[in-house]
């Protein structure tokens, strides 16, 4: 039964970590930039879904609502004012300037909500169902099926609309996109919008599960980067396996050796993973 | 050499009289900036030389101190843990390095970016050697009072400093640093005319952790106490990359003075806004990469007083 309680485990916050890597994943992919600001995204969206339930009572759910919107706009202005002046620069430039904006948001974040942890508890609470032993809490299966189903929109985006044909176009190779009369400084703020968006979204799911604080930013941080190498840059269902698979082997990996060395394998995973497969699992070489 | 190597030699030396000046503010402030200037010296090896992007000077810094601060709490005498502090790093770093170089933009950044999360990882749950997430204390030297443990840890920094432009001089002007220049323009030409890139990369790589792993030992004898969260803290791997960017990448001299300009902006930003401080560093940042992207040093070119080019 413990077997099949990690592998429930691992297949809830699987997705959840594809909800907060897949907007990191898209703007690596499309832009080519390492976004250091999207755990940041991740904790505002956190506060804004607690302000909202706080102050106004508003369910988190319909909190996804009001933050995508709002993110897509701030990600889009982020982008169109400063990361497009720097697009073209070498990976140092880009890295360093997201570094930068992530240090003027996160001291933003502590200096108007402080470092204290938080947690939005949601009254009455959800309880949870047990199938067979396996206990599983509601409010995290809601936010996994809301991740899932983030994924799911972001991934018929990408297929279905003129503009996520576009993205893709971009991402696969940016002078023929140009050549065949797309805008490519719109799609990338779009593109950048998009994963702000989802950042935003995945942490109004967080702040249902997790303590929120702007000191947890750089832990969502890592596990983008984690899921993105496992499960390879850019597409949708790579960012899915990775997520799943980051959650088993954290998973198996804490029941055997002990939580305490949970992170350290995935980080030590991450290194591996790079130096013989830095096109992750579903990712195609030479497609960087 | 060359004149900017001269010049360089000379700042070092200019700096060994801040005791002869300084209360024991000033010299830790002197402390300081030999520790940021061997962290960009250090960086610039690998970073402006080589023109990888390398986050993981907090890797190697948080390695030295922890080296160094195990080793003298079990008793070693400070001359022997700072130099096993920074072979140490280096021996670390070369064979990370052979694998990790292999990588090249971004996937690089996010490897050696990994590598602090992985160290700090093990030194926090490494309990028995390190006291883990509750921190190391590192025993008191026999003290003389503050000022001359003061001056003492200033010379202590400023040699490492000392050898750490020494080695980045002699790098740039031997065939290594040749090597190196080639591999930033073209690593593929580079290896096709027969040079060994991954010799190369691994020991600029190894050479730019050294001194910062030493700088490191010497940081944990100075404040006597660290912990995990502190040494391993990405802030000094950012750091030296900001001060690259303010004197202009790849020059000794400019990361150098850098280096010293970035410890005067932080120190006034400390002072005053110590609630945003690093809010306005971030800012700095951005207007550092938005409008001076190559740095002071490239301020040259456009004095009112030059001539018109073109007329």
């Amino acid at each position: 039964m413990l077997a099949a309680q990690i592998l429930i485990n691992a297949l809830v916050l699987g997705c959840l970590y594809a909800c907060i890597a897949i907007g990191f994943s898209l703007v690596w992919g499309v832009l080519n930039v390492i976004n250091l600001i999207h755990g940041s995204f991740i904790v505002l969206g956190a506060y804004l879904a607690w302000g909202l339930y706080q102050g106004l009572h508003i369910s988190p759910w319909y909190s996804l609502a009001v933050a995508a919107p709002l993110f897509f706009v701030f990600g889009y202005v982020i982008q169109r004012l400063i990361l497009n002046r720097v697009i073209t620069a070498p990976v140092l430039v880009t890295l360093t300037l997201t570094f930068g904006l992530d240090l003027i948001l996160n001291n933003a974040m502590i200096y108007y909500f402080k470092a204290d942890y938080r947690k939005l508890t949601l009254t009455p609470p959800m309880g949870s169902v047990s199938i067979f032993d396996v206990v599983v809490p509601v409010d995290r299966l809601i936010a996994t099926v809301a991740a899932l189903a983030l994924t799911f929109v972001l991934y018929l985006i990408l297929r279905r609309l003129r503009v996520g044909r576009a993205i893709v176009a971009v991402r696969l190779d940016r002078d023929a996109a140009v050549l065949m009369g797309v805008n490519v400084n719109s799609i990338y703020a779009i593109a950048f919008g998009l994963g702000a968006a989802l950042a935003g979204c995945a942490g109004v799911l967080m702040a249902l599960i997790f303590p929120i604080s702007p000191l947890t930013s750089t832990a969502y941080l890592g596990k983008a980067f984690v899921v993105c190498v496992l499960g390879g840059l850019g597409s949708v269902s790579g960012a899915l396996a990775g997520g799943i698979l980051l959650a088993l082997i954290e998973g198996v990996g804490s029941a055997m050796i002990g939580p305490a060395h949970a992170t350290t394998l995935s980080f030590v995973l991450l290194i591996v993973f790079l130096i013989l497969r830095p096109q992750g699992l579903l990712g195609r070489k030479g497609f960087e | 050499m060359t004149r900017a190597n001269l010049i360089l030699l000379a700042l070092i030396a200019c700096i060994a009289a801040l005791p002869l000046f300084g209360e024991a503010y000033t010299l830790r402030l002197g402390t300081i900036a030999c520790m940021y200037a061997i962290m960009a010296l250090s960086w610039n090896v690998v970073g402006g030389f080589a023109g990888y992007p390398s986050f993981a000077t907090a890797a190697f810094f948080g390695l030295g101190a922890y080296i160094g601060g195990v080793l003298l709490a079990r008793g070693m005498p400070l001359t022997m843990a700072i130099p096993i502090a920074g072979i140490g790093s280096f021996l670390v770093a070369a064979l990370l390095g052979a694998a990790l170089l292999r990588l090249r933009g971004h996937y690089f950044a996010i490897a050696s970016l990994s590598l602090i999360e992985v160290f700090r990882e093990l030194v926090n749950n490494a309990t028995d050697l390190t006291g883990g997430g509750m921190g190391l204390n590192i025993p008191l030297a026999a003290s003389a009072g503050v000022m001359a443990d003061a001056t003492f840890f200033f010379y202590l920094m400023w040699g490492v400093l000392l050898v750490t432009a020494v080695m980045v001089i002699a790098v740039s002007m031997s065939k290594l640093g040749f090597g190196l220049s080639c591999i930033m323009q073209n690593e593929t030409a580079a290896n096709m005319v027969g040079l060994n890139t991954t010799l190369y990369k691994s020991i600029a790589f190894g050479l730019s952790a050294c001194f910062v792993g030493a700088a490191g030992g010497v940081y944990a004898a100075w404040v006597h106490y660290i912990d995990p969260s502190d040494v391993f803290d990405i802030l000094y791997s950012v750091k030296p990359i900001v001060m690259a960017l303010i004197g202009g990448l790849g020059s000794p001299l400019g990361v150098t003075i850098g280096a010293f300009v970035y410890l005067g902006l932080e120190e006034v930003v400390w002072r005053n806004y110590i609630q945003i401080h690093s809010g306005v560093l971030g800012v700095l940042i951005v207007l550092l990469l938005l409008f001076l992207p190559h740095g002071l040093t490239s301020l040259r070119g456009w004095r009112l007083w030059g001539r018109a080019k073109n007329v």
